[in-house]
């Protein structure tokens, strides 16, 4: 069970979150111009990487904020958080 | 004759202190201090079980948590009936009634003790290959497996112990209280550091603890008076925390550990009252010292699994510890120096060994050359190649090997025995270092796998680590912790050591036969019952991947995870495939390490504490008015309120009357709230939900539907604009907490720019709801101040009142159809204002209905439920609420998806009524709906969703999905049942007043 630095919150346990799936994926602007594929690739298409990924976790028992991480899929390293609308410290 | 198996008072136990406990019925004696497998072999039992697929008799093979045999179930027929325990680690006390376990009738006489002469028809795979075809064969054949394959039995009455959970966070957590883990333990605590020690068994000191020997003295003192020196000065230690019967079970990533502390087992049952039986413990350690150390390897040659065969360092445990000869005519059968050190300690008690079989051909040891001196014959070259004695060993065979090991030469000796010694080596207990996420490398000269990489802050020391001899532990492991601790120094630079140092081994995986392979039983696996022979052929079929052998041959699978046989898989896989033991890997050690209680697994969460359940501040008034409650997510809801021998169809039926032909009052104060504020509040509706929200006025109420991004249904209610930048927003009242922290994410994530505000508001109000036609005139007498009038308080408006000096809010909306009125006031004044309901409705009838009788009267309505009626598959369009979709707002949640290739289809289930033609025929909710039965297969159109009676239209009603559903008004379909096909017709889901004349009512 991962230990986990809370932006706001500090460190705090695994249990008080939740992880919210790949981050990055910026909602569409204008969901009508797009065609079929082009929503389908927004809505459905995600990645599932052995290695560097970033995601998106909730402090859902905590302060209720959103953040992001990015963790090594293949050892549950994290290797940085950084709040939703930052860019990512590491490519 | 009885033997006389006690030699001397072993150092564990008291002989002044006799236990009696029962054994499969019978009464035996022990002391305090036995286990109950020490115990049993004093007292000669050896046979203690049945094998898994063949039954051959087993007996107690080891003396610790590696035990694959001794399985027994204790207690049987009690409420503290208790399987899967293993003997070695049971600690006996009075009144103890244990029993074998994998036998069917008895252990004596076994039905399945037939699998053994079947054995040829009996290979790898079996199970699969055979009991497989035909399917429909299944149930009969696994109602014989069960009964014969007897994996114990659980209990049949509630568990009279108490179990907890505790929390524990040190510096430092030593696993394990071997030499090593002592020195580890002392040097942290000395440095500092809050240190906790953990040891499975009840004592401290390992296997050093009774190394009395003059082979192995450190500063000059025997290496165990040493170790007891160092442990009584750790007992002092203030900074270090002491667990004993405490095994850890799992090493999560993070250095989070579960362990298991054993705190009643070893007392007699009427002193357990009032304690806790076990805690589990969660461990989070800054650093983790892993001190297992390692598990002695049997050897795999022909029938090397009869009773009366034991480990080598289990002998000499039982000996040095229990003062117990596990037999009067031993023969030792070793590859390596370790059973040198056995025979040693039963010469200096004066227990027989009759010969020593060893692999090597040539020795220069110490060890050795002091058994030689007691004129003890020992075999060298030689190999065991069969035994012989059915229930108890009796005799073995041995022969030479051939120079290179892989053939037996030369005549065949026989050697009477009743208990034969094996040591194949050892093997570093790496479980935990694995289930952390270590990675193992293999050292060839000791043929082990020992810790590489550490996935977190932690260290591998003593035999774990692969430091087999005590110079090497005590060399090694000073050095080791001054690095890992970050210190300069410990209390052990300079220990003048005397050790035995010849580690030289003649590993040979499996030891040749003078028959063929096909022809032996040698035993890999014991628990499982996988044989050499198994292996190979799974080899031959094809199977290489380590992982798949293990599956097929289910090698590893049993309760003991495979402790004794997985490095023989391994090196028996290694040479029929030519491939490096190195290059094989291991298979996953998976927690936990052995086996934990249910009860232990729950702690505390037991009966009402298993889940939080929410009750609403006028719960008590529905108990004690006798309602029955359902469980709505986590709150109990009042589900209907029977009358005298009402059940609860009749309860519903006269409920739902009352509420449409007088008064009915509802407790809806578990319906989510969200109080919503901020000047872009109703710019973010507009966003959320797929109708528009800027142009509700103030002291309006607007219902809305929400999709998800996908456009299917997600959540509903009705939401109220307080302000101008106010409102408040009612959820379902399982969706509740789901919706909340979707909008959440929504605001924070997507729309970070929009000025708006979420409090859940849940259970800041309570909601009395009151329906009928009637409702207005009691609403009236309860807030006698507010002008209730249509023209002032219309249908979907919403007032701020007060009841007597109590602000409230009033909306006029309605979930039934009803002309009705929600009344939500801070939760503690909720019950006082149903009562003042119940009281100004007592002339109108006034009738408490709970959920299902709502849920009736929203059907009649063709009102949907979230969840219900739809499934996450249907969007507003298959719901055939078109109605709630905005066309003109450029964009929303779920807006795209509607008009993806997939929702526009024509054919999807849509939402429609469902009249029976027999106006009395209740369908059954989930039944399918079809339009053809005499087409095979039958083509299955959608299912019901909701069905009830109605008794204000007097008629069966329900809903349902119907593949293309929309256009098929009027249309005839079947719903096949059981015994009988019901016809149905498609009809509009408004089954009642499809005008809304009521609302005004
Ligand atoms: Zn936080």
């Amino acid at each position: 069970m991962f230990i986990i630095t809370c932006p706001f919150c500090g460190e705090r346990e695994q249990s008080e979150f939740k992880a919210g799936g790949e981050a990055h994926i910026v909602r569409p602007k204008q969901p009508t111009e797009l065609s079929d594929d082009e929503w389908a690739e927004y809505l459905f298409m995600r990645k599932n990487i052995k290695g560097i990924q970033f995601e998106r976790w909730n402090h859902t028992h905590g302060c209720r904020k959103w953040f992001n991480m990015v963790r090594d899929t293949s050892n549950d390293e994290i290797k940085a958080i950084y709040k939703m609308g930052e860019k990512p410290p590491i490519e | 004759m009885t033997k006389k198996l006690r030699v001397k008072t072993g150092k564990a136990i008291d002989e002044t202190y006799r236990i009696s406990f029962k054994f499969n019925g019978k009464t035996y004696y022990g002391f305090k201090g036995d286990t109950l497998s020490s115990a049993l072999l004093a007292n000669d039992v050896h046979l203690v079980g049945r094998s898994f697929k063949y039954h051959r008799p087993r007996g107690i093979m080891t003396a610790g948590s590696e035990e694959p045999n001794a399985i027994v179930q204790l207690h049987d027929n009690s409420s503290r009936s208790e399987p899967n325990v293993r003997a070695t680690e049971v600690e006996i006390y009075e009144g103890l009634d244990a029993s074998s376990q994998n036998c069917w009738p008895s252990v004596k006489f076994d039905v399945g003790g037939i699998n053994n002469f079947l054995s040829p028809l009996l290979p790898a795979g079996f199970y699969y290959k055979t009991f497989m075809w035909p399917a429909s064969f299944w149930e009969k054949y696994e109602y014989f497996i069960r009964k014969s394959a007897g994996l114990g039995k659980s209990p049949t009455e509630p568990d009279p112990d108490v179990y907890e959970h505790k929390y524990i966070h040190c510096d430092v957590l030593v696993i394990g209280s071997g030499i090593s883990g002592i020195m580890a333990a002392k040097t942290a605590a000395k440095n500092e550091f809050k240190t906790l020690l953990v040891d499975e068994k009840p004592n401290l000191g390992g296997s050093t603890i009774y190394q009395n020997s003059d082979y192995f003295k450190i500063n000059n003192q025997n290496s165990n008076s040493w170790l007891e020196k160092e442990i009584n000065e750790i007992k002092k230690l203030k900074n270090l925390e002491i667990k004993t019967r405490t095994s850890v079970a799992a090493y999560h990533g993070y250095n989070f550990l579960l362990a298991r502390e054993n705190l009643t087992d070893h007392l007699p049952v009427e002193q357990r009252k009032d304690k806790t039986r076990h805690k589990l413990l969660k461990i989070r350690a800054k650093k983790v010292i892993t001190a297992t150390g390692s598990i002695e390897r049997p050897m795999v040659f022909d029938n090397n699994d009869r009773p009366g065969i034991l480990l080598s360092s289990a002998i000499k445990r039982y000996a040095d510890f229990f003062g117990v000869a596990c037999g009067e005519k031993n023969v030792l059968f070793t590859n390596n120096d370790s059973a040198y050190e056995t025979a040693i300690s039963l010469i200096q008690k004066g227990i027989n060994i009759e010969a020593i079989i060893d692999n090597r051909e040539e020795v220069d040891s110490k060890l050795v050359y002091e058994v030689e001196k007691n004129n003890i014959k020992i075999f060298k070259g030689y190999t065991v190649t069969d035994t012989f004695g059915y229930k108890r060993i009796n005799r073995i065979s041995i022969k030479q090997l051939s120079k290179d090991g892989q053939k037996v030469v030369g005549p065949r000796i026989n050697l009477s025995c009743d208990c034969l010694g094996v040591s194949g080596g050892w093997t570093p207990a790496v479980h935990l270092f694995t289930q952390s996420g270590g990675k193992l490398k293999f050292k060839d000269e000791d043929q082990v796998f020992i810790p590489n990489t550490y996935p977190s802050d932690q260290l591998s020391i003593g035999s774990c680590n692969g430091d087999f001899t005590l110079d090497e532990i005590l060399k090694n492991t000073p050095k080791s912790l001054k690095e890992f601790l970050d210190i300069k120094n410990t209390e052990y630079e300079s220990l003048e050591i005397i050790s035995s140092t010849n580690k030289s081994k003649r590993n040979i995986w499996l030891l040749p036969s003078d028959k063929v392979i096909g022809k032996t039983k040698s035993f890999v696996d014991y628990q499982n019952d996988a044989t050499a022979k198994d292996i190979k052929l799974a080899l031959r079929e094809g199977f290489r991947s380590i992982e798949h052998v293990k599956r097929y041959t289910t090698t590893g699978m049993g309760t003991d995870q495979g402790k004794l046989g997985n490095m023989h898989a391994l090196g028996i896989i290694s040479e029929t495939a030519g491939v490096k033991m190195g290059e094989l890997g291991t298979t996953t050690f998976r927690p936990p390490y052995t086996p934990l209680t249910f009860g232990t697994i729950v702690g505390r969460n037991v009966g009402e504490y298993f889940d939080i359940f929410r009750k609403t501040p006028i719960h008590s008034w529905h108990e004690v008015n006798k309602a029955e409650f359902e469980n709505v997510g986590q709150w109990k809801r009042a589900w209907y309120y029977p009358k005298e021998n009402e059940n609860m169809h009749q309860a519903v039926q006269r409920e739902s009357k009352a509420a449409r032909e007088s008064a009915g009052i509802l407790d809806a104060s578990t319906l989510g709230k969200i109080d919503i504020q901020g000047t872009d509040a109703s710019e973010f509706l507009n966003r959320v939900y797929t109708n528009a929200w800027s142009k509700l006025a103030i002291g309006k109420c607007r219902y809305g539907l929400m999709l998800n991004e996908d456009g299917m249904v997600y959540d509903d209610g009705v939401t109220t604009r307080l302000d101008e930048n106010h409102y408040i927003m009612t959820t379902t009242t399982g969706g509740a907490a789901n919706v909340m922290s979707k909008l959440e994410d929504y605001l924070q994530t997507e729309w970070p720019e929009l000025d708006v505000y979420l409090t859940s508001v849940t259970d800041h109000f309570a909601t009395v709801s009151v329906c009928g036609p009637n409702s207005k005139k009691i609403v009236s007498e309860v807030i006698p101040d507010l002008d209730f009038s249509d023209e002032s308080f219309p249908h979907m408006s919403f007032k701020n009142a007060k009841i007597g000096k109590i602000n409230c809010r009033v909306m006029r909306i309605s979930f039934t159809g009803e002309h009705s009125y929600e009344i939500n006031i801070q939760a503690n004044y909720g019950k006082s204002v149903w009562e003042k309901c119940m009281d100004a409705g007592k002339d109108y009838n006034i009738t408490p209905y709970g959920t299902e009788t709502m849920h009736l009267l929203r059907a009649e309505k063709g009102f949907i439920i979230v969840g219900q009626d739809t499934d996450a598959t249907m969007t507003p369009i298959d719901l055939q609420m078109d109605w709630i979709v905005s066309k003109k707002k450029y964009d929303f949640i779920g807006k795209r998806s509607l008009y993806r290739s997939d929702t526009i289809r024509e054919d999807r289930k849509q939402l429609v009524g469902l009249l029976t033609d027999d106006p009395n025929e209740i369908l059954e909710e989930g039944a399918q709906i079809v339009a053809d039965v005499n087409k095979s297969p039958i083509e299955m159109l959608g299912h019901i969703t909701s069905s009830y009676y109605s008794p204000n239209l007097k008629k069966s009603i329900a809903l349902g999905v119907v593949k293309g559903g929309k256009n098929m008004m009027g249309q005839k379909l079947i719903i096949p049942m059981e015994k009988k096909n019901i016809n149905v017709t498609v009809a509009d889901p408004v089954f009642l007043d499809k005008e809304n004349k009521r609302l005004n009512a």
